[in-house]
């Protein structure tokens, strides 16, 4: 291996990593008040829901599939929780229970219209997509769910977010400065964790590897690829569900117009992902750093006053550089697996 | 015969390091067809690729009536006349459009004005489906014709060009007998019409029927050209199957007790009825050409499918595994044939290919132990001989026979009552081959073995029992000592014996 050779297998290992760093760096001396504990909270915090969504999403990358409802279903999980307690008067527990089987339900649909009516991924989750944004506005006429809201039978809303559910968004645990760490953040450095175990070190996240590598070749190997499927997506409506209850709880009313973007950013993060660590392939440990990217690249700029509808522009460019380092940089996604 | 079309002399194509073609002679005469037998990976393809401009010849020549042609892309080619039927019928046909305009669709981008005229196209194309008696209503959708009908479709427009050379790549594999003879008669009256027609085929009924010359190829040559008034059948098979005398001495040893029985096995509705026993320490060929039904046998044996009748014991007991895994579980291995898409994982090293359908055994509590996979890999890389810097390296870092190797250490790396390895040796060189033939049958008295065959030397290099298949069929029986070749032979290529007088 000559020299130019090993610089570029360096670039494309730690090139993304080494891009995060010096951004940091640069911000910190360029930004007034970038660097320090809050700051840093405070990125951590704009990317944990985005960053729970993304992770969901790269499971069933991961299995060469696609999720295009996670958006949906964390909006319909959002108004979900609030229709349970405002409307029905239910506890949270209650609440967050009904949204999560409500996630897994959603999964289970798309996988098996995925896996046994053989509709393509995309399609399938996009046909999800609308059907879900339209169902989420059935039992509220089209309005936001809120304490004393009227009810399509005249009568008015008695039910209130519980303290408990409210906790889940906006309470801060005391590390070394008190009220620092949000649960939010706390709940998405476990998911990310969780989900970094299962896919890198268990053999049932080695399989979904393998599924999505060559899905024959699997099959032949004895593994159960619709299972793996079908789970795949399940668990991306388990995470994107987790993210419509802690976007309802930091927000405190069912709003019908949150969560818009959740969609294009949690993929792009999950995406960018590829390019970390030279992976060039779906990986937890990536989608993380991606979501933490894109929030530190728009704190930053925030920061340093640049208007805020510059702000998809700057994603769109960070993931355009990802993609060309995940296929032109690295040439594996020229073998293309099948 | 009357002026040759197509005169290929000394044609050479190697992908990498791998020699596919090695010094093609070949000539094709107008108004004939000749029939190009080989086995899988003889290099048909590629000449047929060469042929029509996908690929481009290292070294030799290619004249058309005289003149050097050397196709830069497909269009070369077809503007030349040469014109290709493609195994997989779909590449030539549009099915959502209809019949009139797939018949007129080499000609729309020629034709005069924005708007297309609905009624001339019709007429043009009611125009080439009399000439070639398609007898279907140009308006149907190609979509609701049937195979056969689709493959007419794309051969009558082909036809259209008035091509000078026809190539027709297995254009029977997914025809019924009466759709065959449709085709069979059209390539009469192509014949008549003096276009050379290059025609890819293993059937022998196929053969029997419309072959003129047959040309049997191996290994990148032409290893047999056979024309004259009585074809001699056995002598192409012969010549496409090869046997030199192989250095591998075979010992045949004793069987163990009956691992595997098939009673009454019919892979498909109404075929013949397969009986068999593979024994423990017994190495079992089965050998056929393609489409005698061992790629069925193998998915039946395997689970994949299920046979449309009769039973199967394992050991004594019923087995009829519905998947896969079942059929694992049961200790029933398989290596799959065409190692590209049936085994490799691309994205996954030598270790996680080697182990991956033995996870659950590599790990504890689901987690996966790296230190346990390496340990099963590394015996197997070792044993095997495959060539590598560790056995971390990516598995498509590989050569073809290495990958191999590992598909096959695969399999091995963990005990089980029947190993079923589906053409092991498919493209893999033969130092690789002798080193997996040898490790299998030093490894076959723990367990019974079949392994399907494409070539006869295969099957003398590692069986102690050599079971042949024709048309889903047992036709022979052969111990692999002092096997006289010539019936062997003759029941591959699916005549009786009463044919031959023995």
């Amino acid at each position: 291996m000559n020299d130019a050779q090993k610089i570029r297998d360096f670039a494309i290992r730690y090139g993304f990593l080494l891009l995060l760093f010096g951004l940091v760096l640069y911000f910190s001396f360029a930004a007034q008040g970038f660097a320090g504990a809050r700051s840093a909270v405070f990125v951590f915090q704009s990317v944990a829901i985005t960053g729970i969504l993304a992770l969901g999403v790269t499971c069933t990358l991961v299995v060469d599939g696609f999720d295009l409802s996670i958006g949906s279903v964390a909006t319909s999980s959002l108004m979900m929780s609030a229709y349970f307690m405002v409307v029905l008067e239910q506890s949270a527990v209650v609440a967050v229970l009904a949204c999560l089987v409500m996630g897994a339900f959603v999964g289970l649909i798309n996988g098996l219209l995925i896996v046994k009516m053989r509709v393509p991924d995309l399609l399938a989750t996009l046909g999800m997509m609308f059907l879900l944004i339209g169902l989420q506005r059935i039992p509220t006429e089209g309005r936001s769910v809120a304490t004393g809201m009227t009810l399509p039978d005249g009568s008015t809303a008695e039910g209130t977010f519980s303290a408990g559910f409210l906790w889940l968004g906006r309470h801060r645990f005391d590390v070394f400065i008190e009220n620092l760490i949000p649960v939010p953040v706390i709940i998405f450095i476990l998911v990310g964790v969780l989900i970094w175990v299962f896919l890198e070190l268990t053999r049932h996240g080695r399989l979904m590897y393998a599924i999505g590598s060559n899905e024959r070749a699997s099959a032949l190997a004895g593994a159960n690829v619709t299972g793996y499927k079908v789970a795949a997506y399940m668990i991306s409506g388990v995470t994107a569900s987790i993210g419509g209850i802690l976007l309802a709880a930091r927000l405190g009313r069912g709003d019908i117009a949150s969560g818009n973007n959740l969609l294009l950013d949690s993929v792009a993060a999950a995406l960018i992902g590829f390019a970390v660590l030279g992976a060039a392939k779906p990986n937890a440990f990536g989608t993380a750093i991606g979501a933490l990217f894109v929030g530190v690249l728009l704190q930053g700029l925030t920061m340093m006053n640049a208007p805020y509808y510059t702000q998809d522009f700057v994603k769109g460019g960070v993931l355009v550089v990802a993609l060309v380092f995940t296929f032109a940089l690295s040439g594996r996604g020229r073998r293309g697996g099948h | 015969m009357s002026e040759i079309a197509c005169d290929i002399k000394g044609l050479r194509k190697a992908f990498g390091p791998n020699q596919v073609l090695r010094g093609i002679n070949l000539t094709l005469p107008s108004g004939a067809v000749t029939v190009l037998m080989g086995a899988n990976g003889a290099g048909k393809s590629t000449l047929v690729k060469v042929l029509c401009g996908i690929h481009q010849a290292d070294a030799g020549e290619v004249s058309l009536f005289g003149t050097r042609f050397a196709p830069a892309n497909p269009r070369d080619a077809f503007r030349a006349g040469i014109v290709t039927v493609h195994q997989s019928i779909n590449d030539g046909v549009a099915p959502e459009l209809d019949v009139a305009s797939n018949l007129m669709l080499d000609r729309l981008p020629a034709m005069s004005g924005f708007f297309l005229s609905d009624r001339a196209i019709r007429r043009e194309a009611r125009k080439i489906a009399e000439g070639m008696q398609l007898g279907v209503d140009v308006r149907t959708p190609v979509s609701a014709l049937g195979v056969a009908d689709r493959q007419m479709i794309a051969i009558a427009r082909a036809m259209a060009h008035e091509p000078k050379v026809l190539i027709l790549d297995e254009p029977t594999s997914s025809l019924s007998a009466s759709e065959a003879d449709r085709l069979f008669a059209l390539i009469d009256r192509l014949r008549d019409t003096g276009v050379a027609i290059l025609y890819i085929s293993h059937r022998m009924s196929d053969i029997r029927r419309i072959a003129d010359r047959i040309v049997s190829m191996r290994d990148g040559e032409i290893s047999g050209t056979f024309e004259g008034e009585a074809l001699d059948y056995e002598g192409a098979v012969t010549a496409m199957l090869g046997h030199r005398m192989t250095e591998v001495d075979v010992n045949v040893g004793a069987q163990g007790a009956p691992v595997l029985q098939l009673n009454g096995v019919a892979l498909s509705e109404g075929g013949a009825d397969l009986t068999l026993t593979a024994h423990r320490s017994e190495v079992v060929a089965i050998a056929g050409l393609l489409g005698s039904g061992k790629t069925k046998l193998a998915a039946v044996l395997f689970g994949l499918t299920q046979p449309a009748a009769g039973a199967m014991t394992l050991d004594g007991a019923a087995y009829a595994p519905r998947s896969a895994a079942e059929a694992i579980r049961r200790g029933v291995h398989m290596c799959p044939k065409d190692r590209a898409s049936n085994g490799v994982i691309p994205d996954f090293d030598i270790t996680n290919n080697l182990t991956v359908p033995f996870f659950a055994r590599h790990s504890a509590l689901s987690m996966l132990s790296r230190r346990r996979q390496r340990r099963a890999t590394e015996a197997m890389v070792d044993t095997l001989g495959v060539v590598c810097q560790s056995a971390a390296d990516d598995i498509l870092t590989l050569s073809g026979g290495n990958q191999q190797k590992v598909m096959v250490g695969r399999w091995l790396s963990q005990p089980c009552k029947l190993l079923v390895l589906d053409e092991p040796f498919q493209g893999v060189d033969i130092q690789a081959r002798r080193d997996i033939g040898a490790h299998i049958r030093a490894t076959s008295d723990q367990r019974a073995t079949i392994v399907f065959v494409a070539e006869i030397d295969e099957a003398l290099e590692i069986a102690d029992r050599i079971l042949v298949l024709n048309e889903e069929a047992l036709v022979g029986e052969h111990r692999n000592e002092n096997i006289d070749l010539a019936p062997l032979m003759a029941q591959i290529s699916g005549q009786s014996a009463a044919q031959l007088g023995i």
